[in-house]
């Protein structure tokens, strides 16, 4: 078979595979998000938390429980990385000093997963598996609530509710998050991905080389990972490492992982909102901009352009065999398309248009189809806007989903939009007005060097995680700036988006008229995805043409 | 009496204790229960698939191995100039010396001259240890892998070292051949991935050979 045919049947199978998930877990979603009934075991949790289910909140008691929640696993896990040397299966590893603890401390709650670190040489088997694991649930659930809290701001009416962050972080763990990790777990295992506490097992080469094989509990880490969009490998390499990756199948269910939820989601919100063919609407935008970027990758991985590349013969420096140039390229979309960031070949390697298209990709804001929760929530808030634009041009007051948008809606929603790009660029300017963070780049020989770090702050205000990985990220000026970025980045749009559903709740829905803007049809697909691509074309475009497209073209 | 203290006061507590429990549920019991369960059912997979030649561990079935020997001479940063041991097949090259505790790719960007003279080198090296001509060379082996733990190398490269590794064990073409098929997978499912020669199992078959 020709590696095109492969790999086209490769990306058809994977579409074949959401395809048949869609339906019956996005409906299951929209159940457990929408059901009065709590299980035994929650019931058992809620006593212990302290909290009523029954009580829903308001916005903002909801974005308090949010912050505070994550606040605090923040600091747990802040602790956990300072104290760990002390602590049970440390493998002998020191306490992580402070600036990288608290980098990655950032980084997992705020659902990236940026690694300043090398996992083999930094961190124990516990804080892996009791702390970072961990908040890739916890955080892919907060994801989740916060979208769950925005379709209910649309499907609401006349209520300053808009549902109870505990209930919804608790369900989205328990009912939809753990029993697909209990069975991904054994998924994985069964082709080749470990899972044990081993520190490391010594063997002797055929040729009398000693060598450690490394281990760890991966396949419980791995399959959250990528489900909760979080990216972190347990090993440095990520998802090239063959402990983590071993084989094509592999690599295909993990990118099927990557994107299943941010996909079923679309359905969820087509059922909450009552209208099944709003949810059709907004996956065919995902659906557009995530194969454009992919036939994109693919190109321009295949044509082979770079000095190097040309040396080499094809674009396989940072890359697998068992996975090559089309299976790299598909995980590379769909790994900045959501907000995973895990990755299965060095994006730094990729030849310049390849990486730069993903480093555009996270541009987008990743709502392609996103990270899980956010992807929704941010093509949501970008779909109001592309109303608002409608509406100026026929001059009506816009509405989206019988909701009107009002000047208080569009303040929050152009605030949501501005606040990653700010960070993102004024965190890329900074880095590369001072020498010692100029210092990190790896790649200075052209233009390459400041995408290193432009794709660097893209990744920490996007929450991907993924990076142009020569640059030297573990120093106090990325390990604060970045984590900073992280924050920000995650956490100020998330208030923005809550405030907007308490907002949405409050209205009356009004009638739907002659003269409203049908926004489940092509005309509207193709509108939002022009939105898309306009408005962060014109906010990256300058930074842009100085990276990737400076050595690119 | 928590419904007296101020909101955000009663939301941190809230919070810790959710924390403490999601915490023992996701961080203590489920990794217990996954390593119980994949230990029983999929003992060598959960284990690193570790693989015996002669009853000893000589490897991992999935993590790539050296296969040359030191010069004695170093580079001009100080590192040990290693050669290939011909009567082995070659991986390819590795960022990490294929350190199983530790994993890499280059981070070269794909305009680095720096790269560029390694792959020129690289591609000299390989072509001379086959004695081939440089074009001959495929791309795999003169590029790092992702990991740099990568256990395989493309059917070309192993092709290419076939004829070698045969006249340095004495055995024939045909016999180190078979060797290559026996160790080459497939695409997973007939089009997922690319094919691969896994270097390490091959090479463990040879040494079977004695």
């Amino acid at each position: 078979m020709s590696d095109t045919a492969a790999g086209l049947l490769q990306v058809g199978f994977l579409l074949l595979c959401l395809a048949a998930v869609y339906r019956p877990l996005g409906g299951y979603m929209a159940r457990v998000f929408t059901s009065d009934k709590d299980l035994r075991v929650e019931r058992v949790t809620y006593k212990l938390f302290g909290v009523d289910s029954k009580a829903d909140q308001t916005w903002g008691v909801y974005a308090r429980s949010l912050i505070a929640f994550s606040a605090l696993s923040l600091i747990l896990l802040y602790l956990l990385q300072r104290l760990q040397h002390w602590l049970p299966l440390s493998l002998g590893l020191p306490n992580v000093p402070s600036g990288l603890a608290f980098n990655t401390a950032a980084s997992f709650v705020a659902n990236t997963n940026w690694q300043s670190y090398s996992p083999e040489v930094t961190m124990g088997h516990l804080v892996q598996f009791a702390g970072l694991a961990v908040q890739n649930f916890l955080s892919a659930a907060v994801g989740i609530a916060v979208a769950v809290a925005l379709i209910r701001g649309f499907a609401r009416a006349k209520t300053d509710r808009i549902g109870n962050f505990w209930v919804d972080l608790t369900r989205t763990t328990l009912r939809i998050l753990l029993p697909i990790a209990v069975l991904g777990t054994l998924a994985l295992v069964a082709m080749g991905v470990v899972q044990n506490f081993s520190g490391g097992h010594e063997v002797t080469s055929v040729i009398g080389q000693t060598q450690t094989i490394p281990g760890g509990p991966v396949a419980s880490q791995e399959v959250i990972k990528e489900l909760g969009t979080n990216g972190g490998g347990f090993y440095n390499a990520n998802s090239a490492h063959p402990f983590e990756n071993p084989n094509g199948l592999s690599n295909l269910f993990e990118i099927f992982l990557e994107l299943v939820i941010p996909v079923a989601l679309t359905r969820t919100f087509g059922l909450m909102v009552k209208d099944k063919r709003q949810g059709y609407a907004i996956l065919g935008v995902m659906g557009t901009l995530w194969a454009a970027f992919t036939f994109a990758a693919t190109f321009f991985e295949n044509q082979g352009a770079g000095t190097a590349t040309q040396a080499a013969g094809a674009a396989m420096e940072g890359k697998e065999t068992r996975f090559g140039e089309w299976a790299s390229a598909l995980f590379a979309t769909s790994t900045t398309g959501t907000s995973t960031g895990a990755v299965n070949s060095a994006h730094d390697s990729f030849t310049p248009l390849g990486g730069g298209t993903a480093l555009f990709h996270m541009m987008l804001g990743e709502v392609s189809p996103g990270g899980t929760g956010t992807g929704l929530y941010g093509m949501l808030i970008l779909a109001v806007l592309a109303v608002f634009v409608a509406g100026l041009m026929v001059g009506r007051t816009p509405e989206y989903l019988k909701k009107k948008i009002t000047a208080r809606e569009m303040k929050l929603v152009s605030l949501y939009i501005l606040t990653t790009p700010t960070v993102v660029l004024i965190g890329a300017s900074l880095a590369m007005g001072l020498a010692v963070a100029r210092a990190s780049i790896f790649n200075t020989d052209s233009p390459h060097g400041f995408s290193e770090v432009l794709y660097a702050f893209t990744s920490a205000g996007n929450n991907n995680g993924s990076a142009f990985g020569g640059l030297s990220a573990n120093i106090p000026f990325y390990n604060t700036a970045l984590g900073l970025v992280m924050l920000l980045g995650r956490f100020v749009p998330i208030v923005f988006a809550l405030a907007l559903a308490g907002s949405l709740a409050q209205q009356q829905p009004v009638p739907v008229t002659q003269g409203t803007l049908p926004t489940h049809k092509a005309l509207f697909v193709t509108l939002l995805v022009g939105t898309v691509l306009i408005v962060t074309g014109l906010t990256y475009f300058p930074a842009l043409t100085l990276g990737p497209l400076a050595e690119g073209l | 009496m928590a419904s007296n203290l101020p909101g955000s006061v009663r939301q941190f507590g809230v919070a810790l204790r959710a924390l403490l429990v999601f915490t023992a549920i996701l961080g203590i019991v489920y990794p217990l229960v996954m390593t119980g369960v994949a230990q029983a059912v999929f003992h060598s997979n959960a284990n690193g698939s570790i693989v015996k030649v002669n009853g000893k561990d000589v490897a991992s079935d999935l993590i790539g191995q050296a296969y040359t020997m030191d010069t004695g001479k170093k580079d001009a940063d100080g590192n040990a100039i290693m050669v290939a041991v011909p009567k082995w097949f070659q991986t390819r090259p590795s960022a990490v010396d294929y350190d199983g505790m530790g994993s890499s790719a280059s981070q070269y960007g794909p305009n680095n001259p720096d790269l560029v003279k390694l792959i020129e080198q690289r591609r000299q090296d390989v072509a001379k240890l086959e004695g081939v001509d440089p074009s001959q060379v495929p791309p795999d082996a003169v590029t790092a892998s992702g990991s740099g733990l990568d256990p395989a190398i493309s059917p070309a490269y192993a092709a290419l070292q076939v004829n070698r590794v045969a006249r340095e064990r004495g055995l024939s073409v045909d016999q180190v051949k078979q060797l290559v098929k026996e160790n080459t997978k497939g695409r997973t499912l007939g089009f997922l991935g690319e094919p691969a020669v896994n270097v390490v199992t091959l090479n463990n078959a040879l040494a079977a050979l004695g």
